[in-house]
């Protein structure tokens, strides 16, 4: 009986290690990103210590009528509407990349203008509508 | 009404009851589904993928506001040590846990083709994860020390810091930069969700919490049952 209780503790005191490890290690891992997923055009301009070998993200809206496609490297600028960056990718845009719409880039800045992206990922608002309601507005304007 | 849920009395909730809530969570999910997977219109950038929302949505949102009682329960008993609240957190902690699974599930199958990834450490996916592993913690404090009064100071500990994490995941998406996007259904401002789709979404949501509600009942009947097997044999 005193071996069962043992073997119980001992699992008990086991699994709850270990969650609190995966705990803590989530919580450390989010903290040491800042729990900042990315940072916006702005945030990158008005930092004066970003450090320009560390792999950030960067995130905003595409802007419009900035996309370049020159063979396999896309070049586009993300805006968050005060200010932009210029952005390079060698690869294949997600789906829902378009402009206008929300995008996350990840790499590393050349410098304060120009961002160097080895991922993108687009990024989804908080609207929803069927398709008829956007032609609809389309027409309207 | 409330009475019913007291020990002596929570066994007069008859099977027709039980069998009743069974049927009208059938015919409410049945009807959402149908709305929701084929008469709801398709979204202007996702197309059909944002059906896989109509599910996402309602389990994080029971996955959450389980979790949220399963706190507060904890906060009386720890209290008052109301005798009947442990029983009903057992009897809804496993309905917390699948939603909470469901939700990332859902939530990965939706991210590869609209954001290109099926997992990111933001804040939101982070600490959704996180309400996951308390629900783990909590049943397995449960399932794994034998000593009920000890379990229950510990599964009430783990309730209570569990509901830490609540507000970080309901405003995860406002206070910080994330890739999951910002709520369409707020109390200040109007949805950003049209009424041809947040009409099938609330519908699954109440076809979802009628199902929660369906197998709490029957946990909890069972938990009771079991105590008084109990007693009994002593």
């Amino acid at each position: 009986m005193l071996a069962k209780k043992v073997k119980l503790r001992i699992s008990f005191l086991f699994f709850s290690l270990l969650i609190l490890f995966v705990i803590f290690f989530l919580i450390l891992k989010s903290l040491e990103k800042n729990l900042v997923y990315f940072f916006s055009p702005s945030e990158i301009y008005l930092n004066s210590d970003i450090s320009f070998d560390k792999k950030i993200r960067i995130g905003g809206l595409v802007k419009q009528d900035s996309v370049e496609k020159k063979d396999t490297i896309v070049e586009f600028i993300i805006t968050d509407l005060k200010n932009e960056i210029i952005v390079t990718y060698e690869g294949m845009v997600p789906n829902l990349f378009s402009e206008g719409k929300g995008v996350v880039a990840e790499g590393k800045l050349r410098d304060k203008k120009y961002f160097i992206a080895t991922t993108i990922l687009a990024k989804h608002d908080e609207n929803y509508m069927p398709p008829e309601v956007i032609y609809a507005l389309d027409k309207s304007k | 009404m409330l009475k019913n849920f007291f020990p002596n009395k929570i066994l007069s909730i008859s099977n027709n009851t039980i069998n009743s809530l069974l049927f009208l969570t059938i015919v409410v999910l049945f009807i959402s589904l149908i709305y929701a997977l084929i008469l709801s219109p398709p979204d202007y950038i996702q197309g059909d993928s944002v059906r896989i929302m109509y599910v996402h949505v309602p389990a994080s949102f029971v996955a959450l506001g389980t979790f949220a009682f399963v706190g507060i329960a904890s906060i009386f008993n720890i209290i008052f040590k109301i005798k009947f609240l442990p029983l009903m957190t057992k009897s809804v902690a496993p309905i917390g846990l699948v939603f909470s699974l469901i939700s990332i599930v859902t939530g990965s199958l939706w991210g590869k083709p609209t954001w290109g990834i099926w997992w990111v450490w933001d804040a939101r996916l982070t600490s959704m994860l996180l309400l996951l592993l308390f629900y783990v913690a909590y049943i397995f404090s449960w399932k794994l020390i034998k000593n009920f009064n000890k379990a229950n100071k510990i599964s009430c500990y783990i309730g209570i810091v569990g509901l830490f994490n609540l507000p970080v995941i309901k405003y995860s998406v406002t206070w910080w930069n994330t890739l999951h996007q910002p709520s369409s259904i707020t109390l200040s401002s109007a949805p950003t969700i049209h009424f041809s789709m947040l009409i099938p979404l609330v519908l699954m949501l109440i076809g979802v919490i009628l199902y929660s509600l369906l197998i709490f009942l029957i946990n909890y009947k069972t938990e009771i049952m079991k105590i008084k097997i109990e007693k009994k044999k002593k």
